[in-house]
């Protein structure tokens, strides 16, 4: 077996930057992200890597450097959290529409106000519409190897598009785990570096952001749609040979647990480690987790296959949206991905873990033992609104 | 000393192409055109969203025969910042050949320089990029319908700022985007008219051979913002150098020098009266923008260290 390594989630990150020998990153300092982008300054700073690094002075502007660097043919890094990736809205969009393989790691924070510094997935949910593939890790070892994933997905001819990957902030980013660093060249070799889109070449010269009027904006997005639509494949090829050549196997989702569990909670991110702790400890026969890593484009195929035979499904969401008919994101897409196949479900929405607060065992108990009491019931008599996990009434 | 470059010596070649959508009689229209001849062929260039580039990239046409990318409003020297540093990197890593050099040149009109892009502007030549950013400045925002903006002058009619019982037009100055610029410490700012063109063909040659950021605040008129019939849009941009409004001059490594003397100024009115955004302006009204004037006047003779722009001849 190959050498582990004790490093932070966001030192994970920053040696996969280092492996895929990234030409350009441009970042802004936000916390919990910053440690990502010092270790980079530090491999530069010591001719490990060889970048140019942009000391922007927004994330705003951090996202549309890249996006100039990107269309000038360099691979590009950035990383934000937060407030940081709502400054980034309005490129995120520009980004993925002018299909520039640009990827970003997301340490995921909550959003203000109150500011708050800590972790949930506000953020990684208010961008989850803005046309850009987007993945989650559980622990620092995924995180690490889903950047590498991420270049070889973003840069196929049959994407084009940003990759954002996501580790939970502090829970992740700032906890020591043992990892299997990737090197330049296993990296390079796994994801070569290939020009396989347009860039600003004096040569060749094109224009890139031109104005789409009524007669071919629509056009350009339903390519768009496509594109993210076929990404799948991509990913799916991708994990596979990542699990040939580095023996560690992912999928757009991952089922824990008994494959006939009448309870199937859903989550992503570290909360994952908790629910599988708490599947093992209690010999739990009854209850699966189904965790979802690869959250656009959405793997409904898979949602629909882990979730068909529960008898009740729990969605752990740690992200609110206020006013919405569902509550939280997560839960939305199950609920769509099960009505869309005919497949009727009881199906509970758990809001759990906004700003930070630990959801713990004692969390995952509970919303268990509410599911096997609700499971009793007819559907028609489940909560018509989310179920809020250790909040102060 | 060789003869003063005249507007026959400028290149035949032309890299703008006609077909665009912009205003017959259009000031930046004018500038777009005589950049294009004056920056090399291996110039790429990002552009602010406004009306240059709403006019010249209806898909699937385009006017640029340079490489050239858009991306928002208020971003382009960001997007310039990032084509910058790929450009260095892929040269180091030898990628684009140590022997092309390839220039950036980045562009926006006032709204997309002196308001919404301010601050990526500022990190762009605080962080010290090699890129040449101009700013067609043409005084409101012309492409959502002649609003205000920060480059609005005192006294100027536009849709925000209109003229009624209690509000007089614009009741605030200009902003100094040149001393702005030069409180970043760059090696090279030059303000240019469409009406002296061989004067902006050698500052965009002098700015482009010096390393670092450069700043160009170029005088745009706008025949629908600023209330005038097409045929005089050169008219009015000589008149505001002859007037004092405007003045021709670079700061080269902090060096000022004034490129087109007025040794006898017109009065102020002469440039106001040209122009229908002006024309609700009282006598009292004007005396106080020539007031201004003589203020901006005499800080520029001051710079310059001599009477470069002489006094009001009537």
């Amino acid at each position: 077996m190959k050498h582990k390594v004790p490093l932070s989630g966001n030192s994970a990150v920053a040696y996969a930057v280092k492996a895929m020998d990234v030409d350009v990153v441009s970042a802004y300092p936000i916390t919990p992200q910053t440690t990502i982008v010092e270790k980079i300054a530090e491999f530069v700073a010591n001719g490990e890597l060889d970048a140019k690094v942009i000391h922007v002075e927004s994330e705003h502007s951090a996202l549309s450097a890249a996006v100039g660097a990107s269309a000038t043919g360099a691979r590009i890094f950035t990383a934000s959290s937060s407030q940081g990736i709502a400054l980034m809205y309005e490129i995120m969009f520009i980004a993925s529409s002018m299909r520039l393989p640009i990827v970003m790691t997301i340490a995921t924070r909550a959003l203000s106000a109150p500011i708050n510094i800590w972790n949930d997935h506000s953020d990684f949910m208010a961008v989850s519409d803005t046309g850009w593939v987007m993945m989650m890790a559980e622990n620092n070892q995924e995180a690490h190897d889903d950047v590498v994933l991420a270049y070889r997905i973003a840069e196929d001819p049959r994407v084009l598009l940003p990759v954002a990957t996501a580790l939970d902030g502090f829970f992740m980013t700032h906890t020591i785990e043992p990892i299997e660093v990737i090197s330049r060249e296993e990296g390079l070799e796994f994801a070569p570096k290939k020009k396989t889109w347009y860039t600003l070449d004096p040569d060749n010269p094109v224009t890139m952001g031109a104005l789409g009027d009524p007669n071919w904006y629509f056009e350009f997005k339903k390519q768009q749609y496509e594109a993210l639509k076929n990404s799948r494949t991509v990913f799916d090829e991708a994990v596979k040979e990542f699990e040939k050549k580095f023996g560690r196997s992912y999928g757009p989702v991952e089922y824990f647990g008994n494959e006939d569990a009448e309870v199937v909670l859903v989550a992503m991110g570290h909360v994952s480690g908790n629910i599988k702790a708490f599947i093992e400890k209690t010999s739990a026969g009854n209850v699966g987790l189904l965790r979802v890593k690869l959250y656009r484009p959405f793997p409904e195929d898979l949602i629909v296959k882990h979730l068909e035979n529960a008898e009740i499904v729990g969605v752990i969401d740690r992200a609110l949206v206020p006013g919405s008919p569902y509550g939280g994101p997560l839960y939305s897409d199950v609920i769509v991905t099960l009505s869309k196949n005919n497949l009727s479900k009881k199906v509970v929405d758990f809001i759990a873990g906004l700003g930070g607060r630990p959801v713990t065992l004692g969390h995952i108990k509970n919303i268990v033992e509410k599911l096997e009491e609700l499971k009793l019931k007819p559907q028609k008599d489940l909560p018509k609104e989310p179920l809020f996990v250790g909040v102060r009434e | 000393m060789s003869r003063p470059l005249t507007i026959r010596d400028l290149p035949r070649e032309e890299r703008f192409a006609p077909g665009h959508r912009m205003c017959q009689g259009c000031g930046a229209a004018i500038l777009m055109r005589h950049i294009t001849k004056a920056v090399p062929k291996d110039t790429i260039i990002t552009q602010a969203t406004g009306c240059v580039e709403v006019t010249t990239t209806l898909y699937p046409e385009t006017a640029w025969k340079h490489p050239w990318i858009h991306v928002a409003f208020e971003n382009a020297a960001a997007v310039a910042s990032g084509v910058e540093a790929a450009l260095k990197a892929l040269k180091r890593k030898g990628v684009i050949p140590e022997s092309k050099d390839v220039k950036v040149l980045s562009m926006g009109g006032d709204g997309g320089t002196f308001d919404i892009g301010i601050q990526a502007l500022s990190g762009m030549l605080e962080r010290g990029h090699d890129v040449l950013y101009i700013v067609y400045d043409n005084e409101a925002y012309m492409n959502t319908g002649i609003q205000r903006s920060g480059a609005t002058p005192f006294g100027a009619w536009t849709t925000t700022t209109p003229v009624g019982k209690v509000w007089r037009g614009e009741w605030r100055r200009k902003k100094d985007i040149i001393s702005i610029a030069l409180a970043h410490r760059v090696p090279y700012v030059a303000t240019v008219n469409p009406a002296f063109l061989p004067d902006l063909y050698e500052k965009i040659r002098k700015a482009l051979s010096i390393k670092g950021p450069k700043l160009i605040h170029a005088f745009s008129p706008c025949v629908p913002g600023w209330r005038y019939e097409p045929e005089l849009t050169i008219a009015i941009a000589k008149m505001a150098v002859f007037t004092g409004v405007w003045v021709n001059y670079e700061v080269e490594n902090g060096e000022f020098r004034v490129t087109t003397p007025v040794p006898k100024r017109k009065p102020v009115e002469e440039y106001l009266k040209l122009q229908g955004r002006f024309r609700h302006l009282t006598a009292q009204e004007i005396s106080e923008i020539q007031k201004y004037v003589d203020e901006q006047v005499e800080h520029i003779n001051k710079l310059a260290g001599k009477v470069v722009i002489g006094p009001v001849e009537r």
